[in-house]
């Protein structure tokens, strides 16, 4: 059994590296507009099947298709946050939560209604070849994704430290009114930061295709465990979500592996209890 | 207090005057479709309690919806207890759930979108415990014996089963009324609007919002036993799924958050409107959903205190043109 346990581990920071992702857009949103976006999950599902459309029809490489999707999900997170949230919400933060609700119910019904209930898989070949590290075989696929998840957070860490709109979005976080104030544009900011978290997950969705399904229901595994890894690093800290999206994958591994694969995810909502007993405000959060 | 308008009674009329109809309607269609309307109804009216008057936007009302049917299931076929004793068990049940989820988030004083991440949190975690293990019938569900009787809560007369779940319904728009102009219905609302201010006042925020969701337990678990009666069978899809979180807090706020009527309206207006659209696209499975959707967005929008507060505005008794804005 030991013997199984290290090459469990590491195929659950592989996958808890793509949680990671899923989570960083979701938690760079919550710490800018304080709101969860509960249409994380179906934007996750409609990138899938956006990559998986441009290999299927098109003969794009899921990783190739990287500048294509990755740009068109920022524009529709702009959009969606600019066009339709805020100038259906009112202002205020409840409604913004239901309209995300909304604009969830309205992806999944009508990806269910188009696409039908059907799982389809990439047949890409090269994804399945093993890659062996340190004794434990691993699929080339899972590795390249968390390869470039693993890169990501600093990337976007650089980005908010070191640009002027990485600044923007940070003043807005902090301080809207002020923000507000010395000339930022806070809508713009705002749609700005939506778009980064939806490009967030067009990228995770490239790195998922070769070695992931797709269904119409696909997002919503994610995004629970984006939520929990959210809550578990501490609302809006990026370096939390990175930390706990990996840990969390090695939870659900090493769950799946001592209770059976249907109770992996058992493990990730046991943890997600127990934070919330003994440290709401997560592991890198700030005191609430 | 707001005075009644014209144009709230009449809504509250036409809500009347169309569920009396369904006893006349030509068609059994239509008393098995306000049936599962009156259900659901329930679920809004137990959301309606937190999510209206005390402001805390739960998205995960099936947890209490759950732990009723379940309570009541396993009781009945598990231990061969009564199916009233398991009635009780399950509002019981509920409350129960609903106070520990309470005492659990508000303990750290959880709210917006964190208090809507842990109740749909807690919903998912038992959705999936129950479908895990064999004590709740794991992914095959649990299904209780044909016997119908009044000593079993089973009735096989549709229209017997229709005029019990009216009274049901009735009982609790009452109790929702009384709560509303009591005491504590106050201070729950002074929680809403401001619980920093209420806490200064010297109401005990903490107690009040765990009450708040003991009741709303209670009212969400009694929805969840009266799905079970009906149909007999429950698994953790369907009283656990996320559907009924949604439709929970939809029939609400679309009806009028925070109003006696408001749950009861939004949710016959919505089932309504899924139906018709059922009918016009039959092959579209979800469709209602989507139409939800998007009544959702505009009337959060254009209809900020729901159906009532747009009735409200037509023939009102006073003219005293308060609280509008603030």
């Amino acid at each position: 059994m030991s013997s199984l346990i290290f090459p469990a581990v590491l195929s659950g920071l592989m996958m808890g590296a793509v949680y990671a992702l899923v989570a960083l857009g979701l938690t760079l949103i919550y710490g800018v507009l304080h709101i969860i976006n509960f249409a994380h999950g179906s934007l996750l599902m409609l990138a899938l099947y956006a990559v998986y459309f441009l290999w299927y029809h098109l003969g794009i490489d899921p990783y190739l298709a990287i500048p294509i999707v990755l740009p068109a999900f920022f524009a529709l997170g702009y959009a969606l946050q600019r066009g339709l949230i805020a100038p259906m919400s009112s202002g205020s933060e409840q409604n913004v939560l239901l309209i995300t609700l909304a604009i969830s119910m309205i992806i999944d019904n009508l990806a269910l209604y188009f696409w039908t209930s059907n799982t389809r898989t990439a047949d890409i070949a090269y994804a399945y070849d093993t890659v062996e590290i340190l004794g434990a075989f691993l699929p080339l696929g899972r590795v390249i994704a968390f390869c470039a998840a693993i890169a990501v957070a600093p990337l976007l860490w650089c980005f908010m430290a070191y640009t002027k709109t990485g600044s923007a979005i940070r003043a807005v976080a902090i301080e809207k009114r002020g923000a507000e104030l010395v000339g930022i544009d806070v809508n713009h900011t705002y749609a700005i930061c939506f778009g980064i978290g939806t490009a967030c997950v067009a990228l995770a969705a490239c790195l998922l295709l070769p070695t992931f399904y797709i269904t119409p229901q696909v997002g919503y595994t994610f995004v629970l465990v984006a939520f929990t890894t959210v809550v578990l690093g501490g609302m809006g800290s990026l370096p939390g979500a990175l930390i706990a999206g990996l840990l969390l994958g090695v939870i659900e591994s090493l769950c799946g592996l001592f209770l059976g694969e249907s109770l992996g995810q058992i493990g990730i909502f046991l943890a997600f209890i127990l934070i919330l007993l003994f440290k709401p405000s997560g592991l890198l959060g700030r005191a609430r | 207090m707001k005075s009644q308008s014209i144009g709230q009674l009449a809504l509250a009329a036409a809500a009347v005057a169309y569920l009396i109809g369904v006893y006349f309607a030509s068609s059994p269609v239509w008393m098995g479709f306000t049936i599962n309307a009156l259900i659901i109804a329930v679920v809004a009216m137990s959301w309606n309690i937190t999510g209206g008057f005390g402001g805390l936007s739960s998205f995960g009302h099936a947890a209490l919806y759950g732990t009723g049917a379940y309570a009541s299931a396993i009781l009945q076929v598990k231990y061969g207890v009564n199916a009233w004793v398991g009635f009780a068990a399950g509002i019981l049940a509920g409350a129960a759930m609903g106070a520990f989820i309470g005492a659990l988030a508000f303990r750290y004083g959880l709210r917006g979108s964190y208090f809507a991440l842990v109740t749909l949190a807690f919903a998912e975690v038992l959705r999936i415990c129950a479908s895990s293990f064999e004590f709740t019938g794991g992914g095959s569900g649990l299904q209780l014996k044909l016997a119908p009787g009044l000593a079993n809560l089973q009735f096989a007369d549709r229209t017997v089963v229709y005029t019990a779940l009216l009274v049901v319904v009735a009982v609790v728009m009452i109790l929702t009324a009384l709560i509303k102009y009591s005491r504590f219905g106050a201070y729950l609302i002074a929680v809403r609007e401001n619980e920093d201010a209420a806490r200064a006042l010297g109401i005990d925020t903490y107690r009040i919002k765990v009450q708040a969701m003991a009741i709303s337990g209670a009212f969400g678990g009694l929805a969840g036993v009266l799905y079970l009666q009906l149909w007999l069978f429950i698994d953790s899809t369907v009283v656990y799924g996320s559907a009924i979180s949604v439709e929970a807090l939809i029939g609400p706020i679309i009806g009028g958050a925070g109003t006696v009527w408001g749950p009861l309206l939004g949710t016959l207006g919505l089932h309504l409107l899924g139906e018709g659209a059922k009918h016009l696209l039959p092959n579209a499975p979800g469709l209602n959903f989507v139409l939800y959707a998007v009544v959702l967005i505009c009337a959060l929008r254009f209809l900020p205190q729901g159906l009532v507060g747009l009735a409200g505005k037509f023939g009102a008794f006073t003219k005293k043109k308060e609280a509008e804005d603030a």
